[in-house]
């Protein structure tokens, strides 16, 4: 099985270094995406979903932007990303692998017609001609369900709402055919009826041509909806990790136990909506132990002293907490 | 593939009265200069101005520069509205061929530093590093040097080279140029360096976009507006600049007139004192030129500067 992943992450390092001392926005992360397979990071916000997938992109560390990676390895298919020179990532980049941001407003150039933005990869990677490039460029945008496309394509980002930028982000992504796409957050900037849309469109281009999808968002719904295997993170960390039903049935890990009642449930008024109490630690002060136990209902002697590792529990899945350890090293 | 329809009308577009338009951004800004009277006077007294110098010499007898004793130094009549000076030529005529001189100087020039500075300030700013340090440690040194001075050294070294005069006009351009590009430049890598962290050029890269595409598709586009601005202000400058040259007799050399040259024909106590066509038109020109340059472009400014103004 683990020759067929498509992309595989295997204790990603990035570390941000600052005059306080060195944050550690990703501290060993592994996780593995197979072909069509829809993977969902979620977190708090600064638990590193971002930083993790910038660090896929190749967008930390270089031109001088501050993080660096301090370690593990990325493989796309039969590469490692983070070994590639600046040319073999950018034929990479947008071809192969694509990325949607979280704010479709600012994603896309204010000076720059629609259909001129879209073209670029088509140009770039595929290397059609101008005229070619924009008859698929108009394609694409009827593709995500926008109305007048050839007038769509020669009007400028400003003219458009928040959600019909995010299609038009979702056209270039899928312009070239990507076999992986990373969405961050692609519908949190979005009011509830667009996001449905985006998140629909999402999944159908997914089921038409294979693509796989890395989706980080820190919203449990849209988790539900699209997620096959879900990667819980917190502060840097995979706490959790599991199959969509597995997880939301049966959450392991008290942090996920604790995302998941701190959810809204439709139809039901709650006096007070759960909340985990705390905040996420600081990220200088982190010392070996387990980085949610000030805040974890069921702490321990032993998640003050021990980091705890991500051990495979049940059939599918893994947990990163004591509470799933053999006793005698809990007590030992 | 098929397409997704979903309930996604064309009200989604957000002011959806006006047909949308290519040139929606430019018009935008046209409304607001239209709006601005101050900058449109600007305006119209540069394309005057323009008018006057380009198409006037056109209409005028005197475009000869012959020598006529007879009719040295004569105060403004009808038949010479502006009079004639001490070689006897038409004062409005060379004043309309002088401004042909000067406007295309401050023109030349500007377009060439708006070239060199752009360029070598966008890389500047794209690629920092040893790029950035050797730019703008170049700059750095140009901009300690006044510019008047390193001109008039400049100017001196062409006298004594002998350079032809044909070719003296092109090497102002040159010089004046040279002297302005580091600030523009410098303007330009300040702006780069906020763009370049901005998401779209995040969003450029994710896409594999070769640098080259990013810094001259993406990047200068949004310089656009700036690059205007600096180079409107920019015209007057280097009009001003060649007409000091120009008095000071490094610049261009008579008999081809220029507006400073021939305020430095006029430079006596006489002239001064009992012929003041001399150079009171010459003077008035630079000096109307200038303003309405610098008013139009600060007009331009504010038209295109997207942040609210007080």
């Amino acid at each position: 099985m683990a020759t067929a992943d498509l992309l595989e992450i295997e204790g990603l390092s990035t570390y941000f270094d600052t005059e306080e001392g060195t944050v550690r926005a990703v501290d060993g992360v592994s996780l593995r995406v197979r072909p069509g397979e829809t993977v969902c990071i979620v977190g708090e916000s600064g638990c590193g979903k971002s930083i993790t997938a910038m660090s896929i992109m190749g967008l930390v560390g270089t031109n001088g932007t501050a993080g660096r990676i301090a370690g593990g390895r990325i493989r796309y298919e039969d590469r490692d990303l983070l070994r590639l020179n600046k040319h073999e990532l950018r034929t990479i980049r947008g071809h192969e692998i694509a990325m949607i941001f979280q704010e479709p407003m600012s994603s896309l150039n204010p000076v720059l017609p629609i259909g001129e933005q879209i073209m670029e990869p088509l140009i770039e990677h595929l290397k059609l001609s101008k005229k070619a490039a924009r008859a698929r460029a108009i394609e694409l945008i009827a593709q995500v369900g926008i109305a007048r496309p050839e007038q769509i394509a020669k009007a400028y980002p400003h003219e458009l709402s928040g959600g019909m930028l995010q299609r038009i982000m979702i056209a270039i992504a899928i312009s070239c055919g990507p076999k992986l796409l990373i969405a961050d957050e692609p519908t949190t900037a979005l009011d509830v009826t667009i996001q449905a849309q985006i998140l629909d469109m999402l999944r159908q281009f997914k089921a038409e041509s294979d693509m796989s999808i890395l989706l980080i968002t820190h919203d449990l719904g849209v988790v539900a909806e699209m997620a096959d295997y879900v990667v819980v993170m917190y502060a840097g960390k995979v706490v959790e990790e599991g199959e969509v039903v597995e997880l939301f049935e049966r959450p392991k890990h008290p942090y996920t136990q604790g995302l998941l009642k701190s959810k809204p449930i439709m139809g039901q008024r709650q006096d007070e909506l759960y909340s985990i109490p705390g905040q996420v630690p600081n990220p200088l002060e982190l010392k070996p132990s387990c980085y949610f136990y000030e805040r974890c209902e069921h702490a321990m002697d032993v998640c003050r002293r021990a980091e705890p590792t991500l051990k495979g529990v049940g059939e599918q899945g893994s947990v990163a907490c004591w509470l799933y350890e053999e006793e005698a090293i809990v007590h030992g | 593939m098929s397409t997704i329809t979903g309930g996604v009308a064309e009200s989604e577009v957000a002011p959806a009265k006006r047909p949308l338009a290519r040139s929606s951004l430019w018009r935008l800004a046209a409304r607001k200069l239209l709006k601005n009277k101050l900058a449109l006077a600007g305006l119209f007294v540069v394309v005057f101005m323009f008018a006057l110098c380009f198409i006037g010499p056109l209409f005028s007898p005197y475009t000869d520069n012959k020598i006529h004793m007879a009719l040295m130094n004569k105060a403004p009549n009808l038949k010479h509205w502006l009079g004639t000076d001490a070689l006897g030529r038409d004062v409005l005529t060379r004043v309309m061929q002088a401004g042909r001189i000067s406007l295309t100087v401050g023109l030349a020039s500007m377009v060439l530093s708006v070239f060199l500075g752009s360029l070598l300030g966008a890389i500047a700013g794209y690629y920092r590093g040893i790029a950035d340090q050797v730019i703008m440690r170049i700059a750095d040194l140009l901009m300690t040097i006044p510019s008047l001075p390193l001109l008039f050294i400049l100017g001196a070294l062409l006298s004594e080279w002998k350079v032809p005069t044909d070719y003296r006009m092109y090497i102002v351009m040159l010089m004046l140029s040279f002297v302005s590009w580091p600030g523009l430049a410098r303007m330009v890598r300040g702006e780069v360096l906020s763009l370049r962290e901005r998401e779209f050029m995040q969003a450029a890269t994710v896409l594999g976009l070769r640098d080259r595409r990013k810094l001259f598709k993406h990047l200068l586009p949004n310089l656009v507006p700036l690059l205007i601005v600096i180079a409107s202000l920019n015209v007057g400058g280097a009009i001003l600049s060649e007409s000091v040259l120009s008095f000071f007799g490094l610049g261009v050399m008579p008999p081809t007139p220029t507006w400073g040259n021939m305020i430095d024909s006029a430079n006596n106590l006489i002239d001064f004192q009992q012929r003041p066509w001399l150079w009171i038109p010459p003077g008035f020109s630079i000096f109307a030129t200038v303003i309405a340059i610098n008013i139009f472009g600060d007009g331009l400014r504010d038209v295109l500067d997207p942040k609210p103004k007080k």
